[in-house]
């Protein structure tokens, strides 16, 4: 069984993930105007339009080309030494130190707890008349489901089709679609969990909202 | 009871002044203020008598002051009068200027859009014993004194669809049609019909509307104004502004202001300076007939005289159109032509009668009027240095191809069968006797040895196999125009590479054999002109035309003169507008270039004379006209409305080409916005665009800034356009040959000389 609570100190005690930015290809490199501590941020804007923070330039064959942050943090080292050298693709330019926030740490728990069906193509989804009776009634978590049972109805241009579900067996602990909307092909329909770890991830859920301070 | 009432209005006076001078004229302000704060006070100890004494001589100081001040106004401080919420709007028009009406299609904000009324109205008229009720169709953006959801009267696509319907509708009725431009400018949202395209097809439609239209203008904002401005007679107030561009807008250009700041308020009172929007402006230059003179500081609601002078007004206009082209009416048009030394009062319009529908051959007169009465504006804002020969000698060329294209087109169609049913007859006559006598020739040379195989290079072609590095026969694997950065030795990213995984392209390789396009992803980075019009057209088929007409200042914009004479040093080009003849696979073509190197491909007063040149060239030669895009960034905003009144005359000059049975296509290659698109461009029925295009009405800021809408950054991008159906198809630009003479054979109008 997984330890949840060892997971949750685990993440606690190095709260942060180390992103290294590398040499997408040989070139020459330029720093930006970055140092130990530098604060940088990801793309921004309600399309991610805006670009994050210029780290360097990297230049092949008189194409400059600016290095980007990808996550937001605090740069934790810089290559100095590498400054107007010319390097290898994949050589460390930049380590980044990002902050993990609510969402990633609840994203990286519930990924280890909970095993996740996904959708087998686009379509909208149903459950099946017992199971969703069962859900109507007294919620996702009354339902256990077990490998090769008919669980959801799949309904694409009016045309339906029966959907088993495969996996472990276990109680339904969230449902991630909704009724008479499209699901792309890969996203998760449910999470399952074992029944007797659903009370332990709730409470987690739980600090996980109220103790997690975000860092910027 | 009637004191307060008259001290509440006279306060709503007095706070209407404050708004319109701002912090200029504080001592007259002050001066208001103070008599009438210390009559509020004494009021109550005053006799009622004394009372409206007092009353009365307060009024006649705001009379007075507000005259003296209607002096002192700077064309901003007019801004300022018509769009504040005590002027006159449209729904006080129909109240006061109309006997009777019906509003159609919507109530306050329950309505398609709020701020496009139309209404049903009567206007009644004695003449002799009898009355009559003539009906018209009033059109107009409605600002309803402030009320919110009208949105200050700017309409968004589906308001301006609503006005061209009920124009439709007029039509259908036979009764002229009165719009009322009260507006700031379009809404400018993309979605379908588009504010752009919806303007283009307003105007495209009323250059043929079939009923006399008047069309009083307050508010002139640009494209906006467009969408029901285009009229038989142009009247405006004389405190109303017409602009290509709101003084704001034009500020935050001049002064390169970027990311929602805003230009300082002694720039933008200089830009309403040298925009010249005022009526009296526009009156002298000549694209309003005639100005209505309004109470001092402009009308209210409470000025009822000027809403009497607004109805004698709009009756005489709608006289004077409808009289100009009926047929025999020589004492009621004598008549009106002597009112118009008279003031408007000394008149008695009510009696003389003229009836507002028309008969079928005097609608077809009044279109015809229409069109050149705006042929004929904007004559003088461009430059024009051929010498006198050169221009004499043009227009004898031009009168020549009417000649040629009336014998062969008009005269020789109509006969063409009889002719051509006599010419075989005689012809196969003919052939029975050559051959009688040719046989024993025949004979003896068939009997001779040829030296000469016989020419199999058809049959060779029809029956081999095609060489795959051959199929484009014209090229051979070359273009013949590469552009000048494929000599950069350098690599190039392409801006999909994140999520396309495009790897680095090499300069000469991009620019030379691929044509710009990413060889990965199919990315079109943008090229240069002059490629187009060598690897499109026939190689050395390209004769320019009209190269000497020149874009001018004609408004004398400070530091304009400078800007296009960089312009014109840097592309060796004279105006945006390129124009000239070229054969596609021997299709012969007009076309018509905006060049987005010279002042963003903007147009003016000469881009659009040029353009209007072409389409009526197109239209005597029987070719298919083609305008090209290659970028525009809208009307140049320096020539005013110079500039702005070439959406109307362009779109005339598309519509007159259309209908004598041209085809008009449309090709968009980089950034196509605003005006040309909202009026001659966007008209088209035949629209493409090269997948490097973006095609929009304003750009992203100004979407962000008027409606506070955050836009994607894909927004305008061509494929989004042809989603909302606003362009046809979108073509590879090295496709663009072979797809531009597949549009060519596959479409057309019924005159075109191909067919």
């Amino acid at each position: 069984m997984l330890d949840i609570t060892k997971l949750l100190e685990e993440i606690k005690a190095s709260p942060y993930e180390e992103v290294v930015i590398r040499a997408p290809h040989t070139g020459l490199v330029h720093f930006a105007d970055v140092a130990e501590g530098t604060r940088v941020v990801g793309p921004t804007g309600m399309w991610k339009e805006i670009p994050g923070t210029r780290i360097a330039t990297m230049e092949r064959e008189h194409n400059p080309k600016p290095i980007v942050a990808h996550e937001k943090g605090v740069i934790s080292k810089v290559h100095t030494e590498l400054e107007g050298r010319f390097v290898e693709a994949g050589t460390p330019l930049v380590h980044l130190r990002h902050f993990l926030s609510k969402d990633e740490v609840l994203g990286i728990i519930l990924k280890k707890a909970l095993y996740l069906f996904n959708a087998p193509e686009r379509a909208k989804y149903y459950f099946a008349p017992d199971a969703d009776k069962k859900i109507k009634a007294s919620g996702p978590k009354a339902v256990t489901v077990h490998d090769g049972q008919e669980l959801f109805i799949m309904s694409r241009m009016k045309r339906e089709a029966a959907l088993n579900y495969s996996g472990p067996e276990g109680v339904i602990y969230a449902v991630y679609f909704q009724h008479n909307e499209n699901v792309d092909a890969g996203a998760p329909l449910i999470g399952v969990c074992p029944p007797d770890q659903v009370g332990l991830i709730e409470d987690v859920v739980i600090r996980v909202q109220t103790e997690w301070i975000e860092q910027d | 009871m009637d004191i307060d009432k008259k001290i509440q209005h006279l306060t709503e006076r007095l706070s209407y002044i404050k708004d319109i001078f701002g912090d200029k004229q504080t001592e007259n302000v002050r001066l208001l203020e103070t008599r009438l704060e210390e009559f509020v006070q004494r009021e109550n100890a005053l006799p009622l008598k004394e009372k409206t004494a007092a009353v009365e001589t307060i009024e006649d100081l705001f009379a007075f002051v507000e005259k003296k001040l209607e002096n002192e106004l700077t064309p901003m401080d007019k801004v300022r009068i018509v769009r504040h919420s005590q002027r006159i709007c449209l729904r006080d028009i129909l109240e006061n200027v109309y006997d009777n009406y019906t509003e159609i299609g919507g109530k306050d904000e329950n309505s398609i859009d709020p701020s496009m009324l139309i209404a049903r109205a009567y206007i009644t008229r004695r003449s002799g014993k009898r009355t009559y009720h003539q009906p018209v169709m009033v059109i107009g953006q409605e600002k309803g004194h402030g009320e919110e959801f009208r949105n200050g009267g700017s309409v968004t696509p589906w308001g301006n669809a609503k006005a061209l319907h009920y124009m439709k509708v007029a039509e259908t009725e036979n009764i002229p049609v009165h719009t009322f431009v009260f507006t700031p400018g379009s809404f400018p949202i993309e979605d379908a019909p588009g504010a752009a395209q919806q303007i283009a097809k307003n105007l495209y439609e009323m250059a043929g509307l079939r009923v006399p239209i008047v069309s009083i203008f307050s508010e002139g904002g640009s494209g906006g104004a467009e969408a029901i401005g285009l009229a038989d007679i142009r009247l405006m107030l004389s405190h109303g502004y017409y602009s290509v561009i709101s003084p704001e807008g034009a500020a935050a250009i001049e002064g390169r202001v970027r990311g929602g700041e805003r230009a300082g308020s002694e720039l933008i009172e200089k830009c309403a300076m040298q925009l010249k929007m005022t009526a009296e402006d526009n009156v002298r230059m000549g694209y309003i007939d005639h100005a209505i003179e309004e109470p001092a500081l402009g009308a209210r609601p409470f000025h009822y005289e000027f809403f009497r002078t607004l109805r004698q007004e709009v009756i005489r206009a709608t006289d004077e159109v409808v009289l100009s082209v009926k047929g025999f009416t020589p004492f009621r048009a004598m008549a009106l032509r002597r009112r118009r030394g008279k003031t408007i009062e000394d008149l008695d319009l009510e009696n003389i009668y003229v009836r507002w529908s028309l008969s079928s051959s005097a609608r077809d007169r009044l279109v015809g009027k229409r069109h050149k009465k705006f042929l004929r504006l904007s004559r003088q804002a461009f430059l024009d240095r051929r010498p006198f020969v050169r221009r004499f000698s043009a227009w004898w060329y031009d009168k020549g191809w009417d000649i040629y294209s009336y014998f062969k087109y008009d005269l020789w169609r109509k006969h063409q069968k009889q002719v051509i049913y006599a010419v075989e007859e005689v012809d196969a006559e003919a052939r029975v006797l050559v051959e009688k006598v040719l046989r024993p020739w025949r004979k003896l040379t068939n009997a001779l040895p040829t030296t000469q195989g016989r020419d199999d290079s058809k049959e060779r072609e029809l029956t081999m196999l095609s060489q795959w590095d051959q199929e484009d026969e014209a090229r051979n694997g070359q273009w013949s125009y590469v552009s000048s950065r494929s000599k950069e030795d350098r690599a190039i990213t392409c801006p999909n590479a994140a999520t396309h995984g495009c790897l680095d392209l090499w300069a000469p390789d991009l620019f030379g054999e691929y044509a710009g396009v990413c060889n990965y992803c199919g990315h079109h980075f943008p090229m240069e002109y002059q490629w187009y019009m060598h690897n499109i057209f026939d190689p050395g088929s390209i004769f320019e035309f009209n190269s000497e007409v020149e874009s001018a200042n004609p408004l004398g914009f400070e530091g304009l003169d400078v800007k296009l004479e960089q312009a014109k040093k840097k592309t060796n080009l004279k105006s945006a507008c390129t124009t000239f003849e070229a054969r596609i696979d021997n299709v012969k073509v007009v076309v018509a270039m905006l060049v987005a190197p010279f002042r963003g491909g903007t147009v003016g007063a000469a881009e659009g004379e040029k353009f209007i040149q072409a389409a009526e060239r197109a239209k005597k030669k029987r070719f298919p006209f083609v305008a090209y895009v290659h970028g525009t960034a809208g009307i140049r905003i320096q020539e005013g409305v110079n500039g702005v009144i070439q959406m109307a005359r362009c779109t005339m000059a598309v519509r007159r080409y259309i209908d004598a049975g041209g085809l008009y296509l449309v090709l968009y290659d980089t950034n196509s916005y605003a005006g040309p698109l909202a009026s001659f461009l966007g008209c088209s029925p035949y629209q493409f665009s090269i997948r490097s295009a973006n095609i929009g009405f304003a750009g992203p800021g100004v979407i962000k800034e008027t409606t506070g809408m955050d836009i994607p950054p894909d927004y305008h991008n061509a494929y989004r356009a042809l989603s909302r159906g606003h362009i046809q198809g979108i073509w590879d630009r090295r496709d663009a040959r072979h797809n531009l003479r597949q549009a060519l054979l596959t479409m057309g109008g019924r005159n075109l000389y191909y067919r």
